[in-house]
Order: C-alpha cells, then structure tokens, then sequence
C-alpha cells in the first residue's frame, strides 16, 4: 500500500535522506530503528508532506497514487497519519472540535455528509475507552498543558477515531509510562487489520514486544542500512548502532 | 471579500455629489459647517430652543480644538469643510430597485453569511418600503415594548416624545467637551437610537433585529442614548455582520449608557464597515466615543466589540464606575488585514468602593494590517478594594503585520488589585501543519486557530450574534494564507 522507491530528500539544501526503499503491504506493520538524527522523523515528515522538506529524487506511491503530488491535507485525506513526534498545542480549539473538523474534512473530500452529531458521540466515547482517555481532554484545547505521554495518547485517540488506512507513528512510545505504553499499544493492536498498514518509529525494542511488527528496519545516515524480523530489534537493544555507522550504503529492501 | 468590497465602494460612490438636491421632503445641504448649518439641522428637526443651545455651544467649542493626534493610526487630514452634514432619507430611485440588481459576489457574502432577503435588501442598500413586511413586524416589536413600559425609538423621535428624559441624561456620560469628534457629533448629530428600560424591568428581547432594520441608514454623525432604571436589564445589538454600505468615510458616533442602581446593560457590536481596497485605498474613518456610567450601586455594564471593518478604528468603549460594587466588563477582538489599522481598547475609572472591571483583548492581525490596544485602568483614592483584571493577546497571521499594547495602569489607592497580562503569538507553520495532517486545510486551520484565540470574547455575544461574526470571521480571513 506504501511504496517508497530509492527516496532522497534535503532540508534547507542539507541531504538527509539519501535512497531509501520500502514497500509496506496491506495488514503489515513495520518498525523502523535508528540512531539520533538518522533521519527517522524526516522521512515521516517528507511522507506526511511537511514544507520544508525537499525531494530531489525518487518516489513515493499510496495505494498506486503518487503521494508526492498531494498538499498535506489530501493525504490525510486519502487515509494517511502521522502521529507527531512532538504534537503541536493549538491554544482555544477544544480538543472534541478540532476532532469534529478532522472528521468532517476527510468525509468532506470522500463527498460525504457532514457527521452526525449523536453517531459522532458515540463514535468518541467508544474510542476514548480504547486508549483510556478521560472525558475532560475533550474539552481541553489541542494539546495545551498536556504532559509529554497524554499527548502522545491524544495522538494515538485521535488515530482511534480517524481510522486511517496508514499511519506513521514517530515515537509514540516515548514518555509513555509503563501501563501508558501498554495501553497505547492494545490501541494500536486493535486498529491492526488486514487493511491497515502501520509504520512505527521507535527506540527501544519494549514496544515492538506490545506491538509485535512483520519487518523492522535500521535507518542510519539517511539509508535503510539492515532489515530483518522482529528479532533485529532484540539484536540492536543488545549491540546498538555502532556497528552500521563503519558501513554506511547497505540498503536493502525489506522482503 | 475584495470583489465584494469593491462592489460596495462602488455603490457608495455612486450618488454622492449632488450638492443641493432639494424636493418637499427630501434635501441634502451643501458641504461646509458652520454655526447656520447646525440651526438649521436642529431645524429641520424641529429640536427645542435648549437642544440647540447645547449644539451651538458644542459647535464654539470644537473650534477651538485640534484633530487629535495620539493613536496609532495614520491618515490624510480629514476637510471638516467638505463634508455634508445633512441628509434626509434617500431618494428611492437613487438605490439599486431590486436585490436582483445587486452584485453576485455581494449576494454571495451575504449568504453565506446566513442574512435574510429583506435584510440583505436593507443592508445593500435597495429602496427600502418595495420589499417589507419586516416594518410591521417592528411595529408588533415595539408594541410588546411599549406593554412593559420600554422606550425604544429613534433620537429624533426621543427628543420629541420625550424631552426631559433626554434632556437629564444627554451628555451625562459624554459630555460635550470630551474630545474632538465626541464634540464634532454633539454639535451636528444627525439621528440614532433611544433606549430606556423602567424600573425592575427586564427587556424581553435583544434590542437588535428591529435596529438593524430600522436604523441602517443614520449616517455618519450617530447619537445613542440607553438608560437603565434601578433593576433594570437590558441587552443591546449594534450593527451588522454584513458588509455595510455606506457613502460616508467620516464616522464619528457617540454611545451613552447610564446604569442606575442594580441595573445591567449589555452592549454588543460587530462592526463591519467598508475597510478599503486590498492596496489601502478608500474605507470609513471610524472614530466612536463609547462610554458607559455605572451611576447607581451593583450596576453593571457590559461591552462586547468584534470589529472587523473600517480602514481606521478609534474607538475605546469604556466604564466610570461610579457606584459602589458596580462592574465593568470589556470583551473586544479586533482583526486587520491589508491596510487596515485599529487603534482600540477600553478605560475603566474606578471612582466607588469594590468596583470590578475585566478586559480581555483579542487582536488579530493580517497582511499589512496594524492592531493596538491602548487602555486605561484608574483606580481613584474613593475606589476601597477595586479591582481589576486585564488580558490583552495578540495574533499575527503572516509577517508583514503588526500588533502594539499600550496599557496604562494609575492606581490611587492602595487597596487596589490590578493585574495585567499580555500575550503575542503567530500561528505558526507547526500548528498549520498538524491541522493538516489532520485532513484541514490551511484556510480552515486558520480559522479553526483565530476562532478558538477569540472563544473567550465570543462566548460573550448573544448566541446567533456568535454564529455570525464567527463566520464573519472567516470570510475576513480568506485568502490570508497560502
Ligand atoms: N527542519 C529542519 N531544519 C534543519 N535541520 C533539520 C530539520 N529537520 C531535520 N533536520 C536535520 O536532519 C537530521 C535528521 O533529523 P530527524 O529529525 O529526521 O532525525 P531522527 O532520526 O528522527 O532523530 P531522533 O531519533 O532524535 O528523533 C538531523 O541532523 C536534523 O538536525
Ligand atoms: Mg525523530
């Protein structure tokens, strides 16, 4: 359903990522590990289409369509998340509204009516108990005085609630307690189905334990250096990164 | 909104320079002010020998005063000379005759804005007894009034019915000296609105949609006078979430509101006035002294300003709290785009004991546009346990724009709690960015983001007022990005 062919893209004229190639299918989930600054975000942002980030080679396919020709929202639309890194606060725009207009958007574009307010309700509540979220986060604004791990579940609620066919998710785990980062993942696990993809960026190979990936991948310099199956991640907790920085250049494509 | 505009610069300009146009009900005088030309607007408007005395002696005293120069905003000087001061209604066939001949893009602001047909033709300008009903409708207003013992009428009208009442309080609050323009409108007022509610009554309804029927059209130099009786309670609409025609560039009004004791007055307005092409040319000059007293005890006054319009904004609706335990309440957002300027803010003088008063300002900038907030606190040494609480943000869409805060705080007793809070934000390329990531597109963000900057003002406005200068809004806003 992604098809990310010998992508290289640069940041103010600095090239971060440099051919990579990855082809996610329907049903699977993919980890991708890394060292700092290997690029990991930028290829999240680069496929969410953020300003900013240039691509001067290669492409990138999303059920077939060319995902690079889209505006951000179009992507969206066409079924596409991201879970942010580092989510935004949006001062005034209650949480459950901001939601409201996502919704509407998407069902804007696929020619639907706007969403009803009761089915919406229940639609809410029902996803706010999958990721355990309290009620009065909805009435909160966007992220605003959040802690570091009710964002990233805020996130992981509105992906609940969104239901995208892909969704990238950029170190979701981090600042998650234990029991977060449990409940985090059983969210993430009950969205796993034969259609939805997932890619997840993450550093620490317990969430791969909740959230148990076909593939994981080792970005380093702007390369998929090394992929494998879930034991990879087993491996790299144990040796680190230390061993692919000597030898940059071997891509390979996940199988 | 730019076609619009146009349209509505071009409606305006249509019929102006007619110099004298005189049938048996209908006259325009010819440019030019002096003390003739204010007896005979009190003439025409059969006014008694003392309302005329008050003119002229307004009118010596403007003489001797100069334009003032302190706010923030940049203009050519205005020629007080070539200004017509009086203007009986309309001819009807000067108007466009049907909504049919209004431009589409007009029709298309105004739907979109949810405005009802008769009022659209109204508000465009559309010659007015061809298409009402409404006029009946404000006659059955006025009779549930009148049941209750309300005064609800033109200043004309006021002046006319009920002399002493206007005679106690005009210039109460606003007195005629108080500065330049106040001066000017006090000296050639042309109409306006008289409200005044008995003792412990509670008007019934928003005073809004027989005004903004009845009052679209009362010129530049506007007079509202609205009293409030011991318990009274009143909640008042002023203008109108559509573009406003109108052949003016010199507005120059005057508001006074007198609270008595326990009495409450509400007042909102959304101001969307002609602001001038997108390079700064053309727009109204919008220089308005508001100003509420909170005469009697636990009285309270409340403004509400969501100004949009105007090429320039000076207006600073403001409380004297005069009664003990009386409140004072300011909840303004102003927005500019293209070359638009506002100079706005509010005054709270604190003179009684345990007097309140709350400000939140909300300025929003677009393009080359130039908001400042400019208010005063003053606590007086009478004003034991006054307090006060201020909040003035800002938001810069782009940046080519600029927000100024210029609060001044003189506290006299020091028993007095002040807090100011200021705040300047952007809407950044982040926040844009997560919106739509989320399926919104940047013009919706941009809304999505200014709307819930000014949730605390709106909630304020009476509910459908709300709706409307939300959407307001958001047609202001389209086309700043991207
Ligand atoms: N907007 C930007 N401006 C300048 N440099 C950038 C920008 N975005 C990314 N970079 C640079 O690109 C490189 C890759 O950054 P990226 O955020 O993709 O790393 P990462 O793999 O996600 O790291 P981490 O594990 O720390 O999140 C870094 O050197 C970073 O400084
Ligand atoms: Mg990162």
């Amino acid at each position: 359903m992604l098809e990310i062919r010998n992508l290289h893209a640069t940041v103010e004229g600095r090239e971060i990522l440099n051919g990579i190639d990855l082809i996610i299918r329907p049903g699977e989930t993919h980890a991708i590990m890394g060292p700092n600054g290997s690029g990991k975000s930028t290829l999240a942002n680069v496929i969410a289409g953020r300003e900013g980030y240039v691509v001067t080679e290669g492409d990138i396919f999303f059920d077939g369509k060319n995902l690079l020709e889209m505006d951000p929202e179009t992507r969206a639309c066409e079924g596409l998340f991201l879970a942010f890194q580092y989510p935004v606060e949006i001062p005034g725009v209650a949480n459950l509204y901001f939601l409201k207009a996502a919704v509407n958007a998407v069902r804007k574009y696929r020619g639907e009516p706007s969403v009803d307010a009761m089915d919406f309700w229940d639609l809410i509540h029902e996803r706010m108990e999958l990721v355990k979220m309290d009620e009065s986060m909805l009435k909160r604004s966007v992220n605003e005085g959040f802690s570091g791990g009710e964002k990233k579940r805020n996130e992981v609620f509105q992906m609940a609630v969104l239901q995208p066919r892909f969704a990238v998710m950029d170190e979701t785990d981090s600042g998650l307690d234990i029991d977060a980062l449990r409940v985090v993942a059983d969210g993430v696990n009950a969205l796993r189905s034969p259609e939805r993809g997932f890619l997840v960026i993450t550093h620490y190979q317990r969430l791969l334990d909740y959230i148990v990936p076909d593939y994981v991948h080792v970005l380093v310099n702007g390369r998929i250096a090394r992929s494998g199956g879930k034991e990879l991640a087993v491996e790299l907790e144990q040796q680190g990164y230390a061993l692919y920085n000597e030898e940059p250049g071997r891509a390979r494509r996940a199988a | 909104m730019t076609d619009s505009t146009e349209t509505l610069e071009r409606l305006a300009d249509s019929d102006y320079q007619y110099g004298f146009v005189t049938d048996i009900e209908q006259e325009t005088m010819p440019p030019g002010l002096n003390e003739d030309v204010v007896r005979l607007i009190s003439a025409k408007k059969q006014e008694p020998d003392w309302l005329l005395e008050w003119r002229l002696t307004a009118f010596r005293h403007w003489l001797t005063q100069q334009q003032p120069q302190w706010a923030r905003v940049h203009y050519p000087p205005i020629d007080y000379q070539a200004i017509s001061y009086y203007a009986a209604p309309k001819q009807k066939s000067e108007g466009p005759k049907s909504l049919d001949e209004i431009d589409p893009e007009l029709r298309r602001t105004y739907e979109k804005l949810g405005i009802p047909l008769a009022e659209q033709a109204i508000l465009a300008g559309v010659a007015v007894d061809a298409v009402f009903d409404s006029v009946s409708v404000a006659t059955s207003y006025k009779g549930k009034l009148a049941e209750l013992g309300i005064i609800f009428c033109s200043f004309s009208e006021a002046v006319r019915e009920y002399p002493e009442l206007v005679r106690q309080y005009l210039g109460s609050v606003v007195p005629y000296r108080d500065n330049y323009y106040a001066t000017l409108n006090s000296a050639v007022f042309s109409d306006g609105s008289f409200v005044y509610i008995p003792p412990g009554v509670r008007c019934p309804m928003e005073l809004s949609t027989y005004f903004r029927i009845n009052a679209s059209n009362t010129g530049q130099f506007e007079r509202t006078l609205i009293i409030a009786d011991e318990g009274a309670y009143v909640s008042y609409l002023e203008g109108c979430t559509a573009p406003q025609r109108d052949e003016n560039q010199l507005h120059a009004a005057v508001v006074e509101l007198v609270a008595l004791d326990h009495a409450t007055i509400k007042y909102s307005t959304v101001q969307n006035w002609y602001p001038g092409d997108a390079e700064g040319r053309g727009g109204i000059y919008n220089f308005v002294t508001k100003r509420g007293l909170c005469k009697g005890h636990d009285s309270k006054i409340s403004w509400t300003q969501v100004e949009t319009g105007s090429a320039i904004t000076w207006k600073y609706p403001s409380c004297v709290l005069r009664g003990d335990n009386s409140v004072g309440e300011f909840y303004s957002v102003a927005i500019t785009r293209d070359y638009q300027q506002a100079d706005t803010g509010t005054k709270m003088i604190h003179i009684g004991k345990n007097t309140h008063s709350t400000i939140v300002s909300k300025g929003i900038s677009a393009g080359h546009g130039q908001n400042a907030y400019r208010g005063l606190v003053k606590i007086m040494p009478t004003a034991e346990g006054a307090r006060n609480h201020s909040q003035c943000d800002s938001l810069l869409i782009g940046d080519q724009c600029g927000a100024h805060t210029f609060p001044y705080i003189e506290v006299q007793n020091p028993s007095a709690q002040v807090a100011h809070e200021a705040s300047t934000s952007k809407i950044s390329e982040d926040q844009l960015f997560y919106c739509r990531q989320r399926g919104i597109s940047a013009e919706d963000a941009v809304s999505l983001i200014v709307n819930g900057f000014c949730k605390e003002v709106f909630k304020e406005l009476p509910m459908e007022f709300a709706v409307e200068a939300q959407k307001l809004i958001e047609l202001k806003l389209e086309g700043s990005v991207g």
